[in-house]
């Protein structure tokens, strides 16, 4: 059961007082624990090859796949797990994945930059999947599903022409497309400023997607944000974009980070987990975090696999 | 009735469009009136106004655009107007288009086709001239089909749409006005005429019986080939094998490995640039497989490694001709060392 469904069946049970809110830590509690786990791993030699993890951008992932149905389609990036988990919850597939088991996703071969399920889509290029995605929202119009496609992006994404000629495209042509800026200011090691001319939002209105904005770091607010995004195509049937400045609180891969400690400090201000966690009722957040515990070491002990 | 090359491929398409749904036609300046640089869409935005579609000049998003469609289940054919521009497109096609079905562990399949022409011998110059196959050959996941006037393009392009992996359709400019050149009874012109029945089979012209050098080659090259065979038969007395390759990758050389080892003498003859073409990759495999057939080296005849200029007496230069065809088959037949 997802973690859309859980708030659906807790709500029906009558019992709504901050059911909504616990879901959502829930959701975003799981992926952290994920992503510190998969650095602990590398750490230790556990784990080979790359991974870019999504530590204090959580919460975009959680609260735009709430707004949506499962006929619609997901198209992510390098910084891909939590996007794959809070649309699914499939932990052990992920986490196979990443480790490179026979019963991963892809069985091994896309590993952690490149997944695939039913109406979910990774490529490690930075914005060549901006026109897939376009493509794909074009195909659901044509075959009339009525479901809508989104597209998570970078900042630093920003800086290539496809992306541009796609929002050309799925604008001419009225893809139902919802393009997603996680803005978290930087791309790699280079800081946003150093790479963005102009301004961020004016370049998806200037295609005419007209382009939501979440300044704060709320996770409710980034819920709301993502819901009236989502609406919007929906009803519209054409492009949208969303901007949401966030924080990566991580290394941009494993070890990169060339941050310093003082903007670390100010970045873990911002992070919506502590927040979101000081809302809840103590008990209840421990028991979430608990069970997300026992999920985490479940599918870790049903993946160990050789390394 | 004899059909010229351009109206087998748009009738290939309007049969397409027609009996799958979910066919779509993009690329630049495809619709009526104008139906595409080369002409090759007239009228088929009429017909299907609403899967027809002229696109803005984007190719590196219409790969991709395409890509997307294809991936949920309709069944692109994007025209790159020159296959010069092809280079736009090559992050898709690499990283994307050809990798999916495998990267995503046969989850997803990429029914897509590129058709686009290449070809010099019009004095468009430099950036609007090339065969570029060369580098689409050696990418894992990608069919690369180069078709000829021997080869029958309506079924040929009809094939790719109906297949359910990426297919890059290669049209010689020059095709496009010539008249299709089928055989029948085992016979075309003064040439003995085969053709393998596969989905994109290899067309065999023969001199003679017995020939003494085998000439493999593919697209607007299998013109020359033609001329070269005439040409030696009936003044040098020689005679050779032409086999025309439909399909470049991946590559089926049973048919050259057989004619090989009845003539004992192998010329490859493409109009891409010789270094790296897709000629070394076929006297490579055709060395190891039949290196004890061969009397002698194997000879290729490409274009020079030089731009293509776009005055015509420059381009003749620089473009492989009748002559080297012929140059090449006669020192192959007599076995020399050059
Ligand atoms: C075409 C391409 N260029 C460069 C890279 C290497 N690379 C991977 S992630 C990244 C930074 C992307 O920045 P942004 O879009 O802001 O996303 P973020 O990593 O901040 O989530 C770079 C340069 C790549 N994967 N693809």
């Amino acid at each position: 059961m997802d973690w859309r469904e859980r708030v659906a069946a807790e709500g029906s049970r009558g019992d709504r007082t901050g059911h909504f809110e616990r879901e959502f830590y829930r959701g975003i509690y799981l992926i952290r624990r994920l992503e510190e786990t998969l650095l602990e791993l590398f750490a230790a030699g556990r784990l080979s090859g790359t991974t870019h993890t999504c530590l204090g951008q959580e919460a975009n992932a959680v609260a735009v796949a709430f707004h949506l149905t499962d006929a619609d389609v997901v198209v992510s990036n390098h910084r891909c797990h939590g996007h794959y988990l809070a649309r699914t919850g499939d932990l052990e597939g992920l986490l196979a994945e990443i480790r490179g088991l026979e019963r991963g996703l892809c069985s091994g071969k896309g590993g952690s930059q490149h997944l695939c399920a039913p109406n979910f889509y990774t490529n490690g290029i930075q914005g060549g999947i901006v026109p897939l995605a376009t493509g794909m929202a074009l195909a659901e119009k044509q075959r009339g599903s009525g479901a809508i496609v989104t597209v998570f992006i970078g900042d630093g994404t920003l800086g290539q022409g496809v992306v541009y000629e796609s929002f050309n495209i799925a604008a001419l042509w009225a893809a139902p497309l919802l393009v997603v800026v996680e803005a978290n200011g930087w791309a790699q090691s280079t800081p946003t400023p150093r790479a963005m001319a102009g301004s961020m939002r004016q370049r998806l209105e200037a295609f005419g997607l007209p382009c939501g904005m979440v300044e704060g770091t709320d996770a409710l607010e980034i819920h709301r944000a993502a819901g009236a995004a989502v609406g919007q195509v929906r009803e519209t049937g054409r492009p949208a974009g969303l901007i949401i400045r966030t924080q990566r609180l991580g290394p941009h891969s494993k070890g990169d980070d060339s941050r310093s400690p003082e903007e670390l400090e100010t970045l873990r201000e911002r992070d919506p987990l502590p927040r979101l966690a000081a809302s809840l009722d103590p008990e209840q957040r421990r028991a979430i975090e608990a069970e997300c515990e026992r999920r985490l070491a479940a599918a870790l002990t049903a993946t160990e696999g050789p390394l | 009735m004899s059909t010229r090359c351009a109206a087998a491929l748009n009738a290939a398409l309007a049969e397409a469009l027609e009996r799958w749904d979910e066919t779509l036609l993009l690329g630049e300046d495809l619709a009526d009136p104008y139906g595409g640089a080369f002409r090759i869409t007239r009228g088929l935005s009429t017909r299907f106004p609403d899967r027809v579609l002229s696109s803005p000049i984007s190719e590196a998003a219409l790969f991709g655009v395409s890509a997307g469609l294809a991936l949920r289940g309709r069944r692109p054919v994007l025209e790159i107007m020159f296959g010069d521009f092809i280079t736009l497109g090559l992050d898709q096609v690499i990283n994307h288009i050809a990798k999916f079905r495998e990267m995503y562990d046969e989850q997803v399949r990429v029914p897509l086709v590129v058709r686009t022409p290449m070809g010099g011998r019009r004095g468009y110059g430099p950036t609007h001239s090339q065969c570029l196959e060369k580098l689409l050959v050696g990418i894992p996941g990608l069919t690369v089909v180069a078709g000829s006037e021997y080869h029958d393009l309506h079924r040929l392009l009809l094939a790719a749409i109906a297949s359910d992996d990426p297919v890059f359709f290669i049209e010689n400019k020059l095709l496009y006005s010539r008249f299709q050149q089928r055989g029948r009874d085992g016979r075309l012109g003064p040439f003995l005429w085969e053709e393998g029945d596969s989905t994109y089979p290899t067309v065999q012209l023969r001199a003679a019986d017995r020939c003494s050098v085998s000439v493999v080659t593919w697209g607007g090259m299998a013109h020359l080939a033609r001329q070269a065979a005439e040409q030696l038969a009936i003044e040098h007395e020689t005679m050779i094998e032409v086999l025309i390759l439909s399909r470049l990758a991946p590559v089926d050389l049973t048919p050259l490995l057989a004619s090989v080892r009845r003539t004992g003498a192998l010329v490859v003859a493409e109009e891409g640039t010789l270094t790296g073409g897709v000629g070394a990759e076929i006297v490579a495999r055709v060395q190891h497989e039949a290196f004890s057939s061969l009397r002698g080296p194997a000879r290729r005849v490409a274009a020079r490694d030089a731009v293509i200029p776009a005055a015509r007496h420059l381009e003749d230069a620089v473009l492989p001709q009748v002559e080297d065809i012929t140059d090449a088959c006669l020192a192959a037949a007599a076995g020399t060392e050059h």
